[in-house]
């Protein structure tokens, strides 16, 4: 080293900048995505408590109620709101829950299939149609808006005909006999926690059908399902290497592909996750009613982007949380179901969610200045 | 072993018919800065990218620590240490400062599926790694976007250099930057140099090369016009080196010959 050099480098003193500020607790808790949906959910339980306390809706019917619309809805937003934040969207995920019922219900009704083995078909199908979407989108570089669009018609449609191609109808009824002896059925279709219910009912804590068991007989396993995913996906988005790359790759595809994250990858499998995610509501509601129908899940897409949007993620991909989809999600199932319980006509219900989206995307836009603003 | 830690001997370039690069060479000490200058299209990409094993010279012979070694793909050049830092930087805005550190590259714990991202090792590494080259983020949670462009520059040095590089190539690290911001990211430079690191600054901005270079060489068209030591050589005939110092002098006669004209 030359003289010059250590009297250059015995020099360096890097004073730190003057203008760097400390940073406040609350803003740290501003910086979090969820906020703004717990917030709003918050602000959701406080009306209807007050509007609408006393009118059934928070008896332990009426909360299993909301809250199985709510865990519904959930289970596609989680995975809806991973895809996002993984920089893409996809607009097929009402068409795979109509396609997927019909999978599970087509093979077990008309071929004589055992239930699981329609419902592991169903599975597998969604498996495809997920690499498919996301092999196109990774492959062609077109904008996955369009890519699961053509998505949309293609499955619905697909749906349609071949339903009516097979049965003649566009329902598949008679599901409900085969649950009863089926191997994995019970993990779509069972309520939950029943013995609990019976002993409330017991205790004379809840209300009691005139048959001596509980209005509310259990929790439904659509909950369960809704609670065991949003553990998933924030284990997977806060606590995991691929967590990471979601991030990654939905900030910047570019700069994530150049430090060797595997972005192609990563979407491929965000893409099958909606479209499993899709399957798990179609095979919870299918079972449930005991038939499929081909237009099943018809909008439910936009419904699962609206409740990831008021979540916390970013249109743009790059931020977001799972735990704030689930929290939109909630909003959405309870006003939905609450709005039974008030006078106010039940057609407002979607000004709201339009209104309350609106709304969302206004506060994210202003708290991702905040995050990203340059000193 | 030869005194110099990595050499680029005449390497050349073809794209179809266009001559990119040709008989480029360079050679490096170990803690030596060698700043590359060119003017646009002098071939300063593509050199880069030869660097970083994007492309295969197709003439010329890289040697390394005294042995000669192709890259096969970017992958190649970053095992053997060579850390390159493109102009967008490869920060995400909107993720943390460790996040971003480790991206793709995440330290893990536990066993098998339930392996978790080891955050509490990164924020630490991260905020000491920081700390080193003097920029204080109290939270290594915050984002990359509430930094400077000063700071995101040497957060991806500092990765770089954290991940194993023993040379590092940089480009254009001050181009984006105001004057204070781009002395804060040349003293950088110089410590990491001054720690056994050989650097190759790629810029255009001779204010910023030749206070820290120890030797500069100059491409034009694709073509070396040779490599200069610091003693050799003012600032003053690096820059007209640099521009074509012929054009300059016939545009400064020409503007004068307008003068005459006007008057």
């Amino acid at each position: 080293m030359s003289q010059k050099e250590k009297n250059i480098s015995s020099k360096i003193d890097f004073n730190q900048d003057e203008r760097l500020q400390k940073v406040s607790k609350l803003r740290l808790l501003l910086n979090r995505p969820e906020l703004g949906a717990l917030g709003g959910a918050i602000l959701v339980f406080i009306f209807f408590g007050i509007i609408a306390g006393d009118s059934g809706m928070f008896s332990a019917y009426g909360i299993l109620n909301f809250l199985d619309v709510s865990s519904n809805l959930g289970i596609i937003a989680i995975a809806a709101a991973m895809l996002m934040i993984g920089g893409e969207f996809d607009l097929s995920i009402g068409s795979m829950i109509g396609f997927a019922g019909i999978c599970i219900a087509i093979p077990a009704i008309y071929w004589g299939w055992p239930l699981w083995m329609s419902i592991i078909f169903a599975f597998s199908m969604a498996v495809l149609v997920g690499y498919f979407n996301g092999l196109l989108v990774v492959k062609t570089g077109l904008p996955s808006f369009i890519v699961t669009l053509a998505m949309l018609f293609i499955l619905r449609g697909a749906t349609l005909a071949f339903t009516r191609l097979i049965t003649g109808r566009t329902q598949v009824p008679g599901l409900s006999v085969l649950i009863e002896n089926d191997p994995i059925a019970w993990i779509f279709a069972t309520d939950t926690f029943k013995w609990f219910f019976t002993w409330l009912g017991s205790m004379n804590l809840i209300a009691m059908r005139t048959d001596g068991l509980p209005l509310a007989s259990g929790i439904p396993i659509s909950v369960i399902w809704f609670i065991a995913l949003t553990i998933l996906a924030t284990w997977i988005l806060m606590k995991t290497r691929y967590g990471n790359w979601i991030f990654a790759s939905g900030g910047d595809k570019n700069g994530a592909t150049n430090v060797g994250v595997p972005v192609g990858k990563v979407k491929i499998g965000l893409f099958i996750g909606t479209a499993v995610a899709s399957t798990i509501f179609a095979c919870i509601q299918v079972l449930d009613a005991g038939s499929a129908d081909t237009m099943r899940g018809n909008l439910k897409e936009l419904e699962a982007i609206a409740a990831a949007v008021v979540g916390g993620c970013l249109l743009t991909g790059g931020y977001g949380s799972a735990i704030g989809a689930a929290l939109g999600a909630i909003i959405f199932g309870t006003v939905s179901m609450g709005i039974f319980y008030t006078d106010v006509d039940t057609d407002w219900f979607k000004v709201f969610l339009g209104a309350m989206m609106l709304l969302a995307v206004v506060f994210n836009n202003y708290i991702r200045k905040k995050v990203t603003e340059s000193k | 072993m030869s005194e110099y830690l990595i050499q680029f001997n005449n390497i050349s370039k073809f794209f179809g018919k266009v001559i990119a690069l040709k008989d480029v060479t360079m050679k490096l000490r170990k803690g030596e800065i060698m700043c590359l200058l060119g003017d646009n299209g002098a071939g300063k990409s593509t050199l880069i990218k030869t660097l970083a094993g994007v492309y295969k010279p197709d003439e010329g012979e890289i040697i390394f620590e005294g042995n000669k070694i192709v890259f096969d793909s970017p992958k190649d050049a970053l095992d053997i240490g060579i850390g390159t830092v493109y102009q967008d930087l490869a920060l995400v805005s909107l993720m943390s400062v460790t996040r971003n550190f480790f991206m793709g590259r995440e330290p893990q714990k536990g066993v098998s599926f339930f392996k978790t991202f080891d955050i509490e090792k990164a924020n630490k590494i991260a905020a000491e790694r920081m700390g080193q080259i003097g920029i204080d983020i109290r939270d290594p949670s915050q984002a990359v976007g509430t930094m400077s462009g000063g700071e995101r520059q040497c957060l991806a040095i500092s990765r770089a250099i954290y991940f194993g590089a023993k040379v590092l190539v940089l480009d254009e690290p001050t181009s984006a930057l105001g004057v204070h911001q781009a002395s804060m990211v040349l003293k950088y430079i110089v410590k990491a140099a001054a720690n056994g690191l050989a650097v190759i600054l790629i810029t255009h901005n001779v204010h910023h090369a030749y206070p820290v270079g120890n030797s500069f060489t100059v491409l034009n068209r694709g073509k070396s016009l040779g490599t200069f030591q610091k003693k050799d050589i003012s600032r003053e005939e690096l820059l007209s080196m640099m521009a074509g110092g012929e054009e300059l002098n016939k545009l400064e006669v020409e503007l004068k010959e307008m003068d005459r004209l006007n008057s």
